[in-house]
């Protein structure tokens, strides 16, 4: 049987359209609101990252930091955001959850203990943002065997001997980075150089589901339809802080948000 | 866990930069992984290239001005009473302080590897300073990555900075001081690694800066160990050398030629700092039994919290406020090769007064700490041992911080 994430994209695919990936905080920004979030979204997105926010961010742009500051200042927890994952997991319409963060936190919570939460609470997958390839090989295997996909990123700076052993050692699911930016950098590359790099990937890598993120937004997502998927992440973030200021509901804007995005690329 | 005798420190790391099979590494996004790579062959063959090593030197000594002096402080030795205490004042290096080492280098490889721009963070503004004179020398634009809090408690230093025509970035996220620094100037090389080279202002973050830049600062203890020769005629048969730890760049420099001795006959005590006393906080995770996280790319001792958010420092020196560790100290800690202890913002700031009152010396804050902790020592020790502190900054950045907080008179006024 095909695993939650593989599920999706083939889902998607079936519908000829990129599945849509979104990126939230954990916690942004109280644990109650960040789940309402994740929920809501289901409506439109087809995986959901979620942020495990950190205070030393090393490649975050400024609109995830303010979504990750919030939430850790509201007093989120590790063990806290394993909950909103099981709370959400309830829901009949729940989407595969892929945590993103940094590997500090991982490796205090304990690598194995952290592993078997995720098992436990119902995450699929997992990024971690600084734990490259090879660093990463013992850990990957262990995620594999306990059924977590640990996606490999790869960047524009990936040499192409580099991308095949990376692209060996991946699962089912590929990150591309499409530019060299913290998340929430404005594009700066062209959608066709992005795509022609893509493109090169899934040559060498035909059967990995390969989704592209950094720099997509409302703007920019109709330019990559013919994708695996593509992730919007430091847009929404956005959303939430415009939201909170305007003294709106986060929930509904989001919400809207990821139904436009979805409209976009279907 | 064992030191190796015979190879350099900074080469005793394994395959993947861990020194100790525990500390350091390259916890670094993919995107860094090509740079840093491209970086670490730069590296390993430059630093066995004569000529590199010919123009390294050609600018340490013409332009830093090496060596700097080693002198007896004859009145605080009679003041103290017990062991003979000796400064070798690195504070003569041109700029004032020994972060000028690892800037030059970083500006050598830089220039040889065609980059038109340089980046780095600082705390103190040293770091960041010396990065700017060694970039205009070079012909290279800079940029500095600096807390907002720190632009405030060390205006001398930003000023300078941008009298050497560099961005001075505030950064002010976090606790707005170093460790935010350094991480908004890893962001800043992440979006601009093609055309940007990185300077990291210590020995810390991914294992090829930890070596780079220990691999520079060791000029200090290259210097003392020829200077100690010319004075004793051989390496004291105890010696003790005291040196404040931040990141733990010019304690690694201090110490690294006199690594292979026996601790016995040369021991390393390095300093941290431990903050104001009446507070729980501090810069000083090797004397607290901080437990080993990941900051800015490196394992390591470091300040944080049982989840693993890094927790905020404090300490009146900017240039010590730091939560992490280098590796390279971790592993001479746990080697046992060197003690780790820490001096309070109060003791720091007494050491000062004893100092500036007895010679023609004024450490900056912190180099404050290591003589706080220097001075208690040497009360208890035989006068044939020689306790040499390096007086590694000067006040003269410290001043508006020194003024409030002891008075005019301590402020001499250039
Ligand atoms: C004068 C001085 N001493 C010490 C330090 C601490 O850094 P490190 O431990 O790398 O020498 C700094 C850092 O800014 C400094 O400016």
């Amino acid at each position: 049987m095909l695993n939650p994430i593989s599920l999706a994209f083939k889902k998607a695919k079936s519908e000829k359209r990129p599945a849509l990936v979104t990126y939230t905080v954990a916690g942004d920004s109280s644990k109650k609101q960040s789940l309402e979030i994740l929920k809501s979204i289901s409506n439109y997105a087809d995986i959901l990252e979620v942020g495990v926010p950190h205070n030393t961010p090393v490649a975050d742009g400024g609109q995830i930091q303010t979504s990750a500051y919030r939430a850790i200042k509201n007093g989120i927890k590790m063990n806290d955001i394993f909950q909103i994952v099981r709370d959400y997991k309830k829901n009949k319409n729940s989407k595969p959850i892929i945590f993103m963060g940094y590997y500090n936190m991982i490796y205090q919570y304990g690598k194995n203990n952290f592993i078997k939460n995720c098992k436990k609470s119902g995450v699929n997958g997992l990024i971690i943002v600084d734990l490259p390839w090879p660093e990463n090989k013992i850990f990957s295997k262990h995620c594999k065997k306990n059924s977590i996909n640990f996606i490999q990123l790869l960047s524009p700076t990936t040499s192409n001997k580099r991308l095949k052993m990376i692209t060996k050692d991946s699962h089912d699911m590929i990150y591309y980075i499409s530019m060299l930016s913290t998340t929430g950098g404005k594009l700066k590359v062209s959608p066709k150089k992005i795509l022609s790099n893509y493109n090169e990937i899934k040559k060498i890598s035909p059967k990995k589901n390969c989704v592209i993120g950094f720099g997509i937004t409302e703007k920019t997502i109709s330019n990559f339809k013919k994708t695996d998927g593509l992730v919007v992440g430091s847009q929404i973030c956005r959303e939430i802080t415009r939201s909170l200021n305007n003294g709106q509901n986060p929930v509904i804007n989001v919400s809207k948000m990821v139904s436009r995005l979805r409209k976009k690329i279907s | 866990m064992r030191l190796k005798k015979g190879i350099p420190v900074i080469d005793q790391g394994d395959k993947l930069g861990f020194w100790g099979g525990k500390f350091g590494g390259n916890f670094v996004p993919e995107t860094l992984k090509k740079p840093i790579e491209d970086l670490e062959i730069q590296f390993n063959k430059l630093k066995n290239d004569k000529n590199f090593i010919k123009e390294r030197d050609k600018y340490f000594r013409n332009w830093i001005g090496v060596p700097t002096r080693l002198i007896k402080l004859n009145n605080l030795t009679k003041k103290v009473g017990g062991a003979q205490i000796w400064s070798k004042v690195v504070s003569d290096a041109n700029g004032g302080a020994h972060k000028i080492y690892n800037a030059t280098v970083h500006c050598l490889l830089a220039k040889r590897s065609g980059k038109k721009v340089i980046i780095g963070d600082t705390g103190a503004g040293y770091a960041g300073k010396m990065l700017s004179m060694a970039a205009k020398k070079f012909g290279l634009r800079c940029k500095i990555f600096m807390g907002a809090k720190d632009i405030k408690r060390q205006q001398p230093n930003v000023k300078a900075m941008k009298k050497n025509g560099a961005d001075v970035i505030p950064v002010y996220s976090g606790s707005q001081t170093l460790v935010d620094a350094v991480s908004e100037c890893m962001r800043y090389w992440v979006a601009n690694c093609d055309t940007t080279a990185m300077c990291v202002g210590s020995t810390v973050g991914p294992a090829i800066f930890v070596r780079i830049c220990g691999w520079s600062t060791s000029q200090i203890s290259r210097e003392l160990k020829v200077q100690l020769l010319n004075e004793f005629g051989n390496i004291p048969k105890k010696v003790k050398l005291y040196n404040c730890v931040g990141g733990g760049s010019s304690s690694f420099g201090f110490w690294n030629e006199f690594m292979d001795y026996d601790k016995k006959q040369v021991e390393f005590i390095g300093v941290e700092a431990g903050g104001p006393a009446k507070s729980k906080r501090h810069a000083a995770p090797l004397t607290y039994g901080s437990k080993i996280g990941i900051l800015h790319g490196a394992a390591q001792y470091v300040n944080q919290n049982s989840d693993g958010q890094i927790e905020e420092t404090e300490s009146i020196s900017a240039g010590l406020d730091y939560p992490g560790i280098s590796p390279l100290h971790c592993f001479l800690k746990d080697t046992k090769r060197a003690r780790y202890t820490a001096a309070s913002d109060e003791e720091a700031l007494k050491a000062y007064q004893i100092v500036t009152k007895y010679e023609n010396l004024r450490p900056s804050l912190e180099p404050s700490h290591a003589f706080s902790v220097a001075i208690k020592d040497a009360k208890k020790l035989s006068k044939d041992t020689i306790v040499i502190i390096n007086s590694c900054g000067d006040a003269y950045k410290d001043r508006g911080i020194l003024e409030k907080k002891l008075g005019k008179k301590y402020v001499k006024s250039n």
